[in-house]
């Protein structure tokens, strides 16, 4: 026997990367506009979607929603009467912490495609992984909220990086914490200076409106198609 | 703990590229921005080979420096802490150079020694 190097020079995330092509043509010719939701887990990405997803002004919302385990954030987006797809990812590999391109095309016969403007993928709780794996969306949109504390950008660069907005959830509880909302948005321009954010509090209402808009201005905008 | 998924995109790719042959070392390439702890990925990868071609191969990781260049002086540097913003003009129009990368650069196989050489 001997010993024979052969030169790859290949992304190993490759695989992943052609199908989630593979997913964005499909949604691309359904003419859905598909937003990967992700943030650490209890930051409140279903609170915030509950809020939106039923009057999005002339868009027709559905959700795939990501979870380990159970379904209890279908459930509550299903009693807004809104289509919801279950995605549990507890089948695979002892349960990933993320949704991966192949995930979501195993997910695509179950999605009510024609009757949607627009898919929100609910990713699974977490900051690190979701932000590795392309699904086939159009925009990221990540939510960090303000009891998180404010260095998360820097912790979570690649997160931070890839996401088109930040939403900074929770922030009726300002007045309660030593949260510093400008050294947050500061830490932000640090990593990723062109994110878009929003101010917002599930809880409250309070930058719900801007949510919607944002939503009802994506889904309507002609997409860039990516190289 | 995404070096789960990721030993698997690596065992992936070198299943692919081998031929069916038994590997002893996987050469990759890590971009520090990938946010990979290499002993974690070495450990996974062991795992996830098992069964594979790759079972019992060497896990071998360069790190690659994060490095960024300002789209508006061409200023290059390197970085240790997550700051994109140039250092010389103070611009936010900065690409990455260096340090995405999550590449298997080349394998090392065992090949029977009697095959001709081409």
């Amino acid at each position: 026997m001997h010993r024979t190097k052969v030169r790859i020079v290949e992304e190993a995330l490759d695989a992943n990367n052609t199908i989630a092509r593979a997913n964005r043509e499909d949604f691309d010719r359904a003419g859905v506009t598909v937003v990967n939701f992700m943030s650490a887990p209890g930051a409140g990405k279903t609170s915030l979607l509950e809020r939106v997803v039923g009057n999005v002004p002339g868009v027709r919302v559905g959700v795939l929603e990501g979870d380990v385990q159970g379904s209890l954030d279908a459930d509550r987006l299903a009693s807004l009467h809104v289509p919801v797809t279950q995605l549990n990812t507890d089948a695979s590999f002892g349960g990933e912490c993320h949704l991966d391109a192949n995930m979501v095309r195993s997910a695509l016969d179950a999605l009510p495609l024609r009757e949607l403007d627009m898919l929100v993928i609910e990713n699974v709780g977490n900051l690190v992984c979701p932000a590795e794996f392309k699904v086939g969306e159009d925009v990221r949109v990540m939510v960090a909220s303000v009891t998180e504390g404010e260095d998360k950008p820097l912790k979570y660069p690649l997160m931070f990086r890839t996401c088109d907005l930040v939403l900074v959830n929770k922030i009726d509880l300002l007045p309660y914490l030593d949260y510093d909302l400008d050294r947050f948005l500061y830490n932000i321009d640090q990593v990723h200076p062109d994110a878009e954010r929003l101010l917002v509090s599930a809880r409250t209402g309070e930058g719900i409106e801007a949510w919607r808009d944002w939503l009802a201005d994506i889904a309507c905008a002609p997409q860039e198609i990516p190289a | 703990m995404h070096e789960l998924s990721l030993s698997g995109a690596v065992v992936n790719t070198v299943v692919k590229h081998a031929g069916g042959r038994p590997v002893s070392v996987v050469n990759l390439r890590v971009g520090r921005l990938r946010q990979v702890v290499p002993e974690t990925l070495v450990f996974y990868f062991e795992f996830v080979a098992r069964g594979t071609i790759c079972e019992g191969a060497r896990l071998e990781q360069e790190i690659v420096a994060a490095s960024l260049r300002c789209m508006a002086c061409a200023e290059e540097w390197e970085i240790e802490i997550p700051a994109f913003r140039c250092p010389s003009c103070g611009g936010s129009d900065v690409t990455v150079a260096s340090g995405e990368e999550f590449e298997v650069e080349s394998i090392e196989i065992e090949e029977a020694a009697c095959i001709a050489q081409r």
